[in-house]
């Protein structure tokens, strides 16, 4: 259980901003700049942050799916960003994705049964007729009857959409599930199936996630250890509980005070936060929240934090706790 | 305490789209009020006709193929339903705002923020000199929290973030001082630091121009935090109506429990979520019997065929459902059972 499944290190993503009549590049989005984490083999790690603060792009370019700039992304011993196209697409079988959308991540011209069998075409998995067998097994596994096989997408409701797209990711059998807000588009009632199927699956067929939410009380939900970001940074990262009871950076605290509870009895503190994300494109000096920290001391605006173990499993990156970390 | 004004009361509304595929009644025969100064929630889960409850207050229904088929909306001793559309203008601009969940697409992308404020002020104060316009715009950018109002002034709605839209609309919205305030998922589209700002500033608000505020919103947290009343609507119908303490502490009817249940808590872990089985029903595909009936637990052979009517349960509390008959409470469990 222990195995470490993926393992990141320093990678950044910039986007190159064009300007004028030739399209020359005069700036980047530096959307995600320098993040480096590893995820066991079994565990759920959740992703959280606010819009634009790299979660997608980090998601995506485990995959591939975006180039990286900069860093290296190991899976399974395998290193991913070191192979070639080809070796890279036989590599994606053991690892897929579940999107928002689940209505623009299907094809609306094809049958659930053609979307569902796609995945094992690309991958030359099974004959035909092992390959049906899968597509009806599949959906029932994810709560849906296998006559919903010849039916198209517009024929569903959401949450049976997302069913669809969690069938999808799981017919190659994936160790690794990256699923980039997938109960977001969903209505409570619905969003709790989708969160229990997911949770189920996960005990049953040994799958490893990687869950990017924006909502806070979904990722305390179903991760065991959550990662928050901002402005392209890993801020910081640790236990759930550890990150929910004991917040260290600044910005984990205010974001936690920030989320309404469904509760009218209960009396959260002030939040101390102002002002707006500032642009990627332009991100601050220093301590990239320093525009926005309550905390702010005269380091942060010229030294970077460094993102770092604080107590065992517990990571942060704040000039706060430069002090108390294990030499 | 006296008790506060109904400025807003609305009574069997029922609010009908024909379409291809039949009628939809989108809001049928809804019953709520709003009081000077109270804060109303209206919560429930997409398509349970939130958004056209608000633009029929509004007169903004679109028609076709919308049309306001029942019931009365009173405004003092106005029922708007019956006004002409003359009339329902002026009552837009001065008595009646709304802000709606998307800011972006209810500013014009061609004009300044300046520009725009002015315009909305000088519709109502034809007799206002410019720089009469220009300092009461500079006041309310002031008033809703936008930094460098002067330089804001000068910027188009693509150059502020989505929070400082929302806090434009939100200006925009309060010019004319308003009685009653509508604001449709107002902070949806934001992340959760912005939407305690602007959370924080529709209570201030509230509380110091005594505004009525009906605040509609899917998400339970928002109406915990900023709400005295809530109304749960459920397929085009009212299934619960109270003070929030009470609902929250205390929800009757099996859909807000379930609601409740479904909810992952920001502050502990539950071990598995409730969910209520099903999807929530397309309004009209389900014509008999309580509407709830095929995702209840409790549902009993009198929901499959009768329309429950709102049981009042308490003082300020009502429910639309069958347990709460006095005749039929004794013979039934209530608890929920946790699969
Ligand atoms: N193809 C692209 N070209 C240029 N900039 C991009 C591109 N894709 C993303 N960005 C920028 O990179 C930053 C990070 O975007 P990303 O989609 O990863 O954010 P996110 O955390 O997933 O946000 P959300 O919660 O809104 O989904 C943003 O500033 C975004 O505008
Ligand atoms: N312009 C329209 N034409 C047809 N049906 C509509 C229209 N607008 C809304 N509806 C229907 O009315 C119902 C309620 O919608 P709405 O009030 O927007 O829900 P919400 O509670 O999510 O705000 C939905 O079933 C929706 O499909
Ligand atoms: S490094 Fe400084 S500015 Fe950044 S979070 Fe820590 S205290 Fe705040
Ligand atoms: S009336 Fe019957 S079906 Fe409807 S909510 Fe009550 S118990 Fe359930
Ligand atoms: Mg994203
Ligand atoms: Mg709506």
């Amino acid at each position: 259980m222990t195995e470490q499944l993926l393992k990141v290190e320093g990678l950044k993503k910039y986007f190159p901003i064009k300007s004028g009549l030739f399209g020359r590049v005069n700036n980047y989005v530096k959307a995600v700049d320098d993040v480096s984490f590893s995820v066991k083999e079994g565990e759920t790690l959740g992703i959280v942050g606010e819009s634009g603060c790299g979660k997608s792009t980090t998601g995506r370019m485990l995959m591939r799916l975006l180039e990286p700039t900069e860093g290296t992304v190991t899976f399974d011993g395998q290193v991913l960003t070191s192979l070639s196209p080809g070796e890279m697409r036989k590599a994606r079988r053991d690892i897929q994705m579940v999107f928002q959308d689940p209505y623009a991540s299907l094809n609306p011209r094809h049958t659930i049964e053609k979307i569902l069998m796609e995945p094992l075409n690309v991958h030359d998995i099974g004959d035909p007729k092992e390959r049906k067998k899968k597509v009806h097994e599949f959906l029932e596994i994810v709560g849906l009857s296998s006559y919903h096989a010849k039916r198209y997408p517009h024929q569903f409701s959401g949450g049976q959409r997302q069913r669809i797209g969690i069938a999808r990711a799981l017919m190659t059998n994936p160790k690794l599930i990256i699923a980039d807000e997938p109960v977001s588009a969903l209505d409570v009632s619905i969003q709790a199936q989708v969160l229990n199927l997911m949770q189920d699956l996960q005990k049953e067929l040994k799958l490893t996630y990687i869950f990017i939410a924006h909502d806070l009380g979904v990722v305390r939900h179903i991760s065991d250890r959550v990662g928050v970001m901002y402005l392209g940074n890993m801020a910081e990262m640790a236990d759930t509980e550890d990150l929910y009871e004991k917040p260290l950076h600044p910005y984990t605290q205010a974001l936690l005070t920030a989320v309404p509870v469904p509760d009218p009895a209960f009396k959260r503190e002030e939040v101390v936060i102002k002002g707006d994300v500032p642009s990627p494109a332009n991100p601050p000096s220093g301590c990239r929240f320093h525009t926005r920290c309550p905390f702010k001391m005269d380091i942060c605006e010229t030294t970077v934090p460094i993102f770092a173990e604080v107590e065992k499993g517990h990571s942060v990156a704040c000039h706060l706790y430069e002090e108390s970390r294990p030499q | 305490m006296r008790e506060r004004e109904k400025v807003l009361d609305v009574r069997g509304l029922q609010t009908t789209f024909f379409t291809d595929d039949g009628e939809i009644p989108a809001v049928d025969n809804v019953d709520f009020h709003v009081r000077e100064g109270e804060v109303l929630g209206i919560v429930g889960e997409s398509g349970c006709g939130k958004s056209v409850t608000s633009l029929s207050i509004m007169g903004l229904v679109p028609s076709p193929p919308g049309k306001i088929t029942g019931g009365e909306i009173l405004f003092g001793n106005q029922d708007l339903t019956k006004l002409p559309e003359k009339k329902m203008r002026e009552i837009r601009g001065n008595d009646i705002a709304m802000i709606f969940q998307e800011p972006m697409t209810s500013l014009n992308p061609l004009f300044t923020i300046g520009n725009q404020l002015q315009e909305a002020i000088k519709v109502h104060k034809r007799d206002w000199s410019k720089k009469q316009i220009h300092s009461r715009a500079v006041e309310m950018m002031k008033m809703v929290g936008l930094p460098r109002a002067e330089d804001l002034m000068k910027n188009y709605p693509h150059q502020l973030s989505g929070g400082m839209r929302q806090r434009v609309m939100i200006a925009m919205a309060l010019l004319c001082d308003p009685k009653v305030l509508i604001a449709d998922e107002p902070t949806t589209a934001l992340d959760v630091t912005i939407q305690a700002q602007i959370l924080k500033l529709i209570k201030n608000l509230n509380q110091e121009l005594n505004t009525a505020v009906i605040l509609i919103t899917h998400d339970l947290g928002v109406v915990a935090e900023t709400c005295e009343r809530v109304v749960v609507m459920y397929a085009g119908k009212v299934v619960e109506e109270g003070p929030v303490a009470e609902i929250f502490k205390d929800p009757q009817h099996p859909y807000t429990r379930g609601l409740l249940e479904s909810v992952p808590d920001m502050r502990f872990k539950k071990e598995r979520l409730y969910s209520i089985p099903g999807n929530v029903p397309k309004p009209g595909s389900i014509n008999t019997g309580c509407r709830f009936a095929p995702r209840c637990e409790f549902a009993f052979d009198r929901c499959l065929t009768e329309n429950p009517p709102l049981y009042q349960t308490a003082e300020a509390h009502q429910t639309r459902c069958f347990l709460f008959d006095p005749k039929e409470a004794e013979k039934h469990d209530r608890t929920i059972v946790k699969s």
